[in-house]
């Protein structure tokens, strides 16, 4: 049996983190994992998704559409823009900050309303997250990734344990008690 | 012991464990990791070239002098490197050499979607394509036996999805390599007519003793794969990356021929195993390679009828073409926005790009972060070709229209200026003609992820060495009039530009502000809007920063993003933007 998590955001927002620290907590589990990520243009505000699956033995390292256990948004429009993603079924996570895209920014077009109720009105369980405020409480607006994967570790049946020691080994080391805290307050929540 | 490592560095280990001393490369994505993690190795001398020709030839020296080498380029880097990779063929080694290179399918990262499998045809050189890590670790080794045992040059071909996909891949030791005795052979080494008809020969022999290589050990060797299922009507031939789509999407319906080498392909080994199935399909992003040699073999397949030459495939893409069966799935009833990539908050190429819009210049553009500047709102790029080309192609147009020549500028990056567009330079001062060529130098090679380059002073291993001085090449070449800009300073930016463009005679702006990103740039506090100053101008709005949108009819400044690069501050007539 093969999972698959996407984890979507917009590219400076570490995602490419979030992902490892999957990696790192699923091969500690004793999974076969694949991690997919895409690096270079996405890196500059771009919209960025990285593929995370585990299992006895996995072939392919992507996520198509409708193969996605758990979505892991980073941010609103993004959950929607991914959401076709997801296996019927399927867990979404979004964090509910909002990032102009450009278009937006520049006048062209308007952030839709109501985004998370779209979601919500496909008949999909939201669990909605205000991964800022969180990583804010730990010490830095950078942590929104870690507080994230705090909420999504929740939906795993990896110990926790493990993934603190995962925690650790992924983050710098001079960031990692902001990083406990925020992966914490993820849990928690 | 199993490591779950990126494609690229698992290649990397590979050449740690496989003895390498030497690699020299050329940044480009998906390629760039590779020597990056090469460079962690204190066992292996790596370093960043000016260019793929250069890596390719310090490579090739490496190799003849008796070392196991390698360089590391991405697709279109091959295009650079092909000139001595051609002929290395033809020399062939004394020490094992590897070409690396990354092909980009879908584009995620390029300007083009060339298949560089036609390059080892075409080179005459044996070419390995691995799936996941362990293939990456694993090819990686047994082509240093083969380059050696050959004498040839060996290419690993690699694509996004391996380069950028973590797996588990089974770590070894290093086994130390001694260097080979040189011994002179210029029958072999030196090739000008007379020897290179002799090498030819030597080339054409091998090509032909690798295709029995490639019907029978490769298969012991693990890099050619047969996989039978019981009952499987359906034959798949592929090769890297879809032969993992292909399990996954048709898991024991099918058998599958796994072709880990991709030059030269098997003959005997194809025709037998399309003999026991119904249908037989061939699966390869990007060109129709195998297909169209199984084809000239009267193998009878289906491969570019059903399958796109176009893009990335996946297992939705070969479910959809071999089964017919797609997954449901959801969507929301709500307009999403594109979020394509764009100048980063702070990007000191904004701010230039702010002050050629506003003097409304032809802008021939050129390989780097600052290409992003083609997107709204500054909408800036005219052109954009290859590494290099802005200044060269401007050259060519204002030669063909020199009425134009004070309103064109060429953009082009300090990383790329190094790469080829000192070449074009050159040409522009030989050749006279009034182009104004703008270096955005952001002491850093940039969209790649922040690789050193010669005019950095910094090498891979992070050593402090000879700089590049920008202002002296130029001169050195004869560019009369070389100014230097800031171009976070809008003011003195538009008048060097100003300047530049009435000048008559060939000349060069450097826009010279570390890129934002970098750790070492000390950044001003996120600035803040005070909304009652705030006229609604959209002044600020013009040039497309991500840290500012309107809210309630007011600019806001998102304090995540703001670095207090103050361009914005410049642009308010109103003094609404605060520290």
């Amino acid at each position: 049996m093969v999972k698959s998590v996407m984890i979507v955001g917009v590219g400076g927002q570490g995602t490419l983190l979030a992902s490892r620290l999957f990696g790192a907590a699923l091969i500690k589990s004793g999974y076969d994992v694949k991690v997919s990520e895409v690096h270079g243009m996405s890196q500059r505000g771009g919209s960025v998704v990285t593929y995370v699956r585990y299992g006895d033995k996995v072939n392919s390292p992507i996520i198509e559409k409708g193969e996605a256990d758990i979505i892991l948004s980073f941010e609103q429009l993004e959950a929607a823009r991914w959401l076709p993603y997801l296996k019927i079924g399927g867990k979404i996570i979004v964090n509910t900050q909002k990032i102009d895209p450009m278009s937006v920014v520049s006048g062209e077009t308007e952030y839709p309303e109501g985004v998370i109720d779209a979601i919500k009105a496909t008949g999909v369980k939201v669990k909605e997250v205000d991964a800022l405020k969180l990583a804010v409480e730990a010490g830095s607006t950078k942590a929104v990734n870690v507080a994230l994967c705090g909420v999504a570790a929740k939906m795993t049946d990896i110990p926790k344990e493990i993934w603190i020691e995962s925690v650790k080994e992924t983050v710098p080391p001079k960031f990692t008690e902001l990083n406990l805290k925020a992966f914490d307050l993820g849990y928690n929540l | 012991m199993k490591k779950l490592l990126l494609g690229n560095e698992a290649v990397a280990r590979g050449l740690y464990e496989a003895g390498v001393t030497v690699v020299s490369s050329y940044p480009g994505t998906p390629s760039t990791e590779v020597t990056e993690e090469a460079a962690k190795y204190d066992e292996i001398k790596a370093e960043w070239a000016p260019n793929e020709k250069v890596a390719c030839e310090v490579a090739a020296g490496a190799a003849i002098a008796g070392a196991r080498s390698f360089c590391a380029m991405k697709h279109v880097g091959m295009n650079v490197a092909a000139d001595p990779m051609f002929t290395a063929s033809y020399t062939g080694v004394n020490g094992g050499m590897v070409i690396f290179v990354a092909d980009d399918p879908g584009m995620h990262s390029s300007q083009n979607e060339q298949d560089s499998r036609h390059y080892a045809k075409a080179a005459k050189l044996m070419m390995l394509e691995p799936a996941d890590s362990d293939e990456c670790l694993k090819f990686t080794k047994l082509a240093y036996e083969l380059s050696e045992r050959f004498d040839t040059p060996v290419i690993i071909r690699s694509t996004t999805r391996v380069a950028h996909s973590r797996s588990l891949a089974e770590i070894g030791d290093r086994e130390e390599v001694k260097l080979r005795e040189y011994v002179k052979k210029p029958g072999k080494n030196v090739m000008m007519p007379a020897m290179a008809r002799g090498r030819h020969v030597v080339v054409e022999e091998r090509v032909l003793a690798q295709k029995i290589y490639v019907e029978t050990e490769a298969l012991v060797d693990g890099i050619n794969k047969i996989e039978k299922n019981d009952g499987a009507k359906i034959g798949v031939i592929c090769n890297g990356i879809s032969y993992l789509y292909a399990k996954e999407a048709l898991g024991e319906k099918a058998s599958y021929v796994k072709l880990g080498c991709t030059y030269p392909l098997p003959e005997k080994l194809l025709i037998d195993f399309a003999k026991d199935y119904e249908k037989v399909y061939v699966i390869e992003e990007l060109d129709d390679v195998v297909e169209a040699h199984c084809k000239a073999l009267g193998i009878k397949v289906i491969g570019k009828e059903i399958f796109s030459l176009l893009g990335e495939y996946s297992q939705a893409t070969i479910r959809k073409a071999v089964l017919g069966e797609e997954f449901e799935s959801l969507s929301a009833d709500v307009n999403v926005p594109a979020r394509p990539p764009v100048l980063c908050a702070g990007c000191p190429h904004r701010g230039l790009y702010y002050v050629l819009k506003k003097l409304n210049v032809f802008v021939s553009g050129d390989i780097g972060c600052y290409t992003l500047g083609a997107l709204k709102p500054l909408g800036m790029l005219d052109t954009c070709i290859c590494m290099g080309a802005s200044i060269s192609s401007l050259h060519g147009k204002n030669k063909a229209d020199p009425a134009s020549q004070s309103k064109n500028v060429a953009v082009i990056g300090d990383s790329t200026f190094i790469h080829s567009g000192i070449n074009s330079l050159i040409n522009v001062a030989y050749n006279q003609s009034n182009t104004v060529s703008i270096i955005l130098d952001n002491s850093i090679t940039g969209m790649t992820g922040h690789q050193q380059n010669p005019s950095t002073g910094i090498t891979l291993k992070g050593d402090a060495t000879a700089a590049v001085s920008l202002e002296k090449v130029c001169e050195a070449v004869g560019i009369n009039k070389v100014l230097v800009c800031d171009p976070n300073d809008l003011v003195a930016t538009e008048k060097a530009i100003r300047e530049a463009l009435e000048y008559d005679g060939s000349s060069v702006v450097i826009s010279r502000r570390p890129c934002a990103l970098l750790k070492t740039v000390k950044h001003n506090g996120a600035r803040k809007v005070n909304a009652e100053k705030c006229r609604s101008c959209k002044m600020c709005m013009k040039i497309g920063c991500p840290a500012i949108s309107m809210v309630d009819g007011k600019a806001k400044i998102d304090f995540t993003q703001c670095v207090g690069c103050d361009v914005c501050k410049q642009l308010c007539k109103f003094d609404a933007f605060e520290d």
